[in-house]
């Protein structure tokens, strides 16, 4: 055994094969929140569960909503009322307004999620939707279902939280809390992120963000005229694989000309490309992206993944 | 040109399709199914199944990111559009009242006698223990202060409780206190349903305890001779209400009986079975409860005659009775 320490470029890749199982983990981690959905035609879509953060960001947009309309329809009955005084108009309308305070209480998610998108204002803003777990229709009564216990899983932690003003009965509010704290976290310990409700209802919530279809790069490099000139040898080519194929997709779609630039220098010494007169990086990046991809795929349909750069199985 | 991706040339070729089917389910997501002409729905079916074969077809030949990614979410939301419920909430409402809320009550018989065994069975404890010994009053329901209802109150004080004399102001604090109690009483109907999944034990709790303080109640009605015109002015709404709290404990039961006792089926698929069936008996009870916070708010004050509200009472349990077990010729679509 020697004591010399690691040459610097093993340093290199020791960190690089580091970064890389960290890469290969995190992958493994978002596999399992894919569900796979046969349709009835046979094609496969991969459904991706929501986590249980973005639930819970859902449900907390969900609740300042209800809140809003709570307090907004107080106040606007107060205003109407306010002429009349205290009289027996007032108290009918209070009494209209507790089972309206019901029925927001209660109905608002079923009504939004019975209708079309199937999810409530919050659930809509971070993209996610209800759906049944079997892949059939989300039937009426799976989403009374999954809403009517909620009083179990947040009403309950509550009124426990809250109760208990001796020692003695302290204690039984703390047992009680721990009990209910179950049904609450609920969504955390399983691996398909159920509530209570989705168990009993059969339905699970899926992510389905809306992805806006953009133009394709190797298409805009192969059409202007700023391309010409860029040939890359099979060698060069062949220097990355798909994960850095996609990094460059991100790259190139979104970010600044100053990580492009440095991503094309990076580029341009693995592949050890003499740069040309007049050649902009942009320019160079989307040619490389082409030249990348045609490779990639091309060695796709002979069956040969090249997962990313490390992968040298032939 | 032949220096074009094959990947590009695929795509190229569909693309019109498929921005043509985001195009409609947009439209239908924002504005609902009755927004697509009969052209849309014509052509529906056949654009999804291409973005679908586009979709396998772009996972094994392109490896632009963007694009499978767009696949996929168009092709999850064409999914659930196409094989999604295409009911209107009028035609669900309408089944439910028609065939889902009675076939889900009479199928749960047994459930329902376990119910009412818990409820009725802890007001007749408390009434029994109660007659014996008053005490057990003070027990049960604490020293309340503004509820004159006890058993220290003289025969006409309770007497007033249970008829509007005509003229007396308070009748719309009534209505707003019975809608209060309607609040009070949902909740605690789909706390009943939502317990149930706690193996159902919660749920008998919450009957008993309901049941104890109707039962002591009553015995203070009873013990002053009070007990006939009592019990008018309880069931006049007390039959839908206490059928429907029967009922959501029955519909915990439910859920409860499922979870502890699969049979045959997974926990998982039991649960789920019971869940829907249970939850039509929760929606249920919630109607049932507010047609008796109607009986309460308004047939109760604007009726005095016990034989009347005697009467309500039978009509409304024969209704009742009536349209859950009753078998019904089953409709042959």
């Amino acid at each position: 055994m020697t004591n010399t320490a690691p040459s610097p470029a093993m340093q290199v890749s020791i960190e690089a094969a580091k970064r890389r199982r960290a890469r290969m983990a995190e992958e493994q981690r978002q596999s399992k929140m894919v569900r796979v959905l046969v349709t009835p035609e046979g094609a496969a879509i991969h459904l991706k569960l929501a986590t249980a953060a973005e639930r819970a960001g859902a449900f907390a947009i969900d609740v300042a909503i209800q809140w809003a309309i709570v307090i907004t329809s107080l106040l606007g009955l107060k205003y109407i009322s306010g002429p009349f005084g205290m009289g027996s108009g007032a108290n009918l309308a209070f009494a209209f307004w507790l089972v309206f305070f019901f029925f927001v209480r209660n109905f608002y998610y079923i009504f939004f999620e019975l209708g079309q998108k199937a999810a409530t204002p919050g659930k809509r803003a971070l993209g996610l939707r209800v759906a049944s777990r079997d892949g059939g229709r989300l039937t009426a009564n799976a989403v009374l279902a999954r809403n009517f216990t909620r009083e179990l899983e947040i009403g309950l932690p509550f009124q426990f939280a809250f109760m208990g003003h001796d020692q003695a009965s302290a204690w039984m509010a703390l047992l009680g809390l721990v009990w209910s704290g179950i049904f609450l976290f609920f969504p955390v310990f399983n691996k398909d992120k159920m509530r209570v409700g989705d168990l009993i209802a059969g339905t699970w919530v899926i992510r389905t963000p809306k992805v806006s279809l953009m133009g394709d790069i190797s298409h805009a490099a192969a059409t202007t005229t700023r391309a010409a000139g860029f040939s890359f040898t099979a060698a060069q080519a062949d220097a990355y694989g798909i994960h850095e194929l996609h990094v460059l997709e991100d790259v190139l779609r979104q970010s600044t000309p100053e990580i492009k630039a440095q991503v094309a220098e990076r580029i341009r010494t693995k592949i050890g490309w003499v740069t040309t007169a007049g050649e902009t990086d942009i320019a160079f990046l989307e040619a490389y992206y082409a030249a990348l991809r045609r490779r990639l795929e091309q060695r796709m349909l002979l069956g040969q993944k090249k997962i990313d750069k490390y992968d040298t199985r032939t | 040109m032949t220096d074009v991706l094959k990947s590009y040339r695929f795509r190229e070729e569909r693309e019109a399709d498929w921005r043509k089917l985001d195009l409609i389910l947009t439209r239908a997501e924002n504005s609902g199914v009755k927004a697509l002409s009969d052209e849309d729905m014509a052509t529906l079916p056949h654009l999804y199944r291409q973005a679908v074969s586009s979709l396998s077809v772009a996972r094994s030949i392109s490896l632009d990111q963007n694009v499978i990614n767009y696949l996929e979410g168009l092709c999850t939301r064409a999914y659930f559009f196409v094989y999604g419920a295409r009911t209107s909430i009028g035609e669900r409402i309408a089944q439910f009242f028609r065939e889902d809320w009675p076939a889900a009550v009479r199928g749960a018989v047994f459930s329902t006698v376990l119910a009412a065994l818990f409820l009725f069975g802890g007001a007749a404890l408390a009434f029994f223990l109660c007659l014996q010994d008053m005490d057990w009053f003070w027990t049960i329901n604490g020293h309340n202060f503004f509820d004159m209802r006890n058993p220290d109150a003289s025969v006409e004080d309770l007497r007033s409780t249970i008829y509007t004399t005509p003229g007396e102001h308070g009748q719309d604090q009534l209505s707003a206190f019975s809608s209060f109690l309607f609040n009070n009483n949902a909740q605690i109907a789909l706390f009943a349903f939502a317990l149930g999944f706690a193996f159902g034990i919660p749920t008998a709790w919450l009957l008993v305890y309901n049941g104890v303080t109707i039962g002591a109640m009553y015995a203070v009605f009873w013990d002053k001779g009070l007990g006939y015109e009592f019990t008018g002015w309880l069931l006049i709404h007390g039959v839908t209400e206490l059928f429907a709290i029967v009922l959501a404990g029955a519909g915990g039961f439910i859920i409860g009986g499922a979870v502890a006792f699969p049979g045959r089926l997974s926990r998982l698929a039991s649960a789920r079975a019971a869940g829907r069936r249970a939850a039509n008996v929760a929606m249920g009870c919630v109607v049932m409860l507010i047609i008796a916070a109607l009986l309460e708010g308004f047939g109760r004050q604007l009726i005095n005659s016990d034989v009347i509200r005697y009467a309500i009472a039978g009509t409304t349990l024969v209704l009742w009775l009536g349209y859950f077990y009753l078998p019904r010729a089953r409709r042959t679509a």
